[in-house]
C-alpha cells in the first residue's frame, strides 16, 4: 500500500464510488524500478515501454462500489476490488517487469497501491493480471478495525 | 488457430508452442510462448493475484 494513500483517504481525495467517483488507472513497473510505500504519485519513471504500450497504463473497471462488514461489535473491513481484469492486449515488454501502481487518474495522479508478482516479459502478446474475489477476506484492498 | 507474433499473425500449427506456470502464496500464473526457428515470437501471460492490501484502521481510547 502507498502509505500516503492513507492520507488521502483521509482528506476525501479518493473516491471509489462506482459511475461518480474518481477514474483509476494501472501502469506497469520494471524490475528495476522503485515503486513502493513511499510512491506518492504515478511516474514514468521506471515504468515499461515497448509496442503497443501507452504510458500511464490502462483504465481500470470500478463496477462496484467499496462495502464493508461487520465481524464483530467492535471491528470490521470494508474493501473494494476492481471489477475486471487488467489486460494489456498485443503489447512487447521485453525487459523484465514486476509491479503494477493503481493510481487516481481523476485527482492529481496519486498513488493507491502497488502489487508485485513474478517477473514477466511479453512478446506481440497480451498481459493479464486478474484480480482476487472482491469480499471481506480476499478484496484487493482492504480497510480493516484493529 | 492464428497467433499474433512478431512476424505477423500465423498458425498455430507452424510453431513449437511452449507452456509454463507458477503458484505461490501471491500469485498463481501461466504463460505460453510460441517460438519458430528457435527464435521466441509470441509470449503472453496471465497473473492471478491472491494477496490483499490490508490497511489498519485504529481510534483512540479515551
Amino acid at each position: 500500500m502507498c502509505t500516503s494513500f492513507l492520507s488521502e483517504l483521509m482528506l476525501g481525495n479518493q473516491n471509489f464510488t462506482t459511475g461518480t467517483g474518481n477514474a483509476y488507472k494501472a501502469a506497469l513497473y520494471l524490475v528495476s524500478a522503485t515503486v513502493d510505500a513511499a510512491t506518492t504519485v504515478y511516474t514514468v519513471t521506471g515504468e515499461v515501454s515497448g509496442t503497443g504500450y501507452v504510458a500511464g497504463g490502462i483504465s481500470v473497471t470500478n463496477g462496484t462500489s467499496p462495502l464493508s462488514t461487520n465481524s464483530t461489535a467492535t471491528a470490521g473491513t470494508a474493501y473494494w476490488t476492481p471489477s475486471a481484469s487488467l489486460v494489456y492486449t498485443t503489447v512487447t515488454l521485453t525487459t523484465a517487469f514486476n509491479a503494477v501502481l493503481l493510481y487516481n487518474f481523476t485527482n492529481s495522479l496519486k498513488a493507491v497501491s502497488v502489487h508485485t508478482f513474478g517477473s514477466q516479459t511479453i512478446t506481440a502478446g497480451t498481459f493479464t493480471l486478474t484480480m482476487p474475489v472482491n469480499a471481506v477476506a480476499t478484496g484487493l484492498i482492504r480497510l480493516a478495525t484493529i | 488457430m492464428i497467433v499474433t507474433t512478431t512476424k505477423g499473425d500465423m498458425d498455430d500449427s507452424l510453431l513449437e508452442m511452449r507452456e509454463g506456470s507458477l503458484d505461490n502464496d501471491n500469485e498463481t500464473t501461466t504463460w505460453v510462448e510460441y517460438w519458430m526457428d528457435e527464435e521466441l515470437v509470441h509470449r503472453s501471460a496471465h497473473v492471478r493475484l491472491k494477496k490483499s492490501m490490508v490497511l489498519s484502521a485504529v481510534a483512540a481510547s479515551f
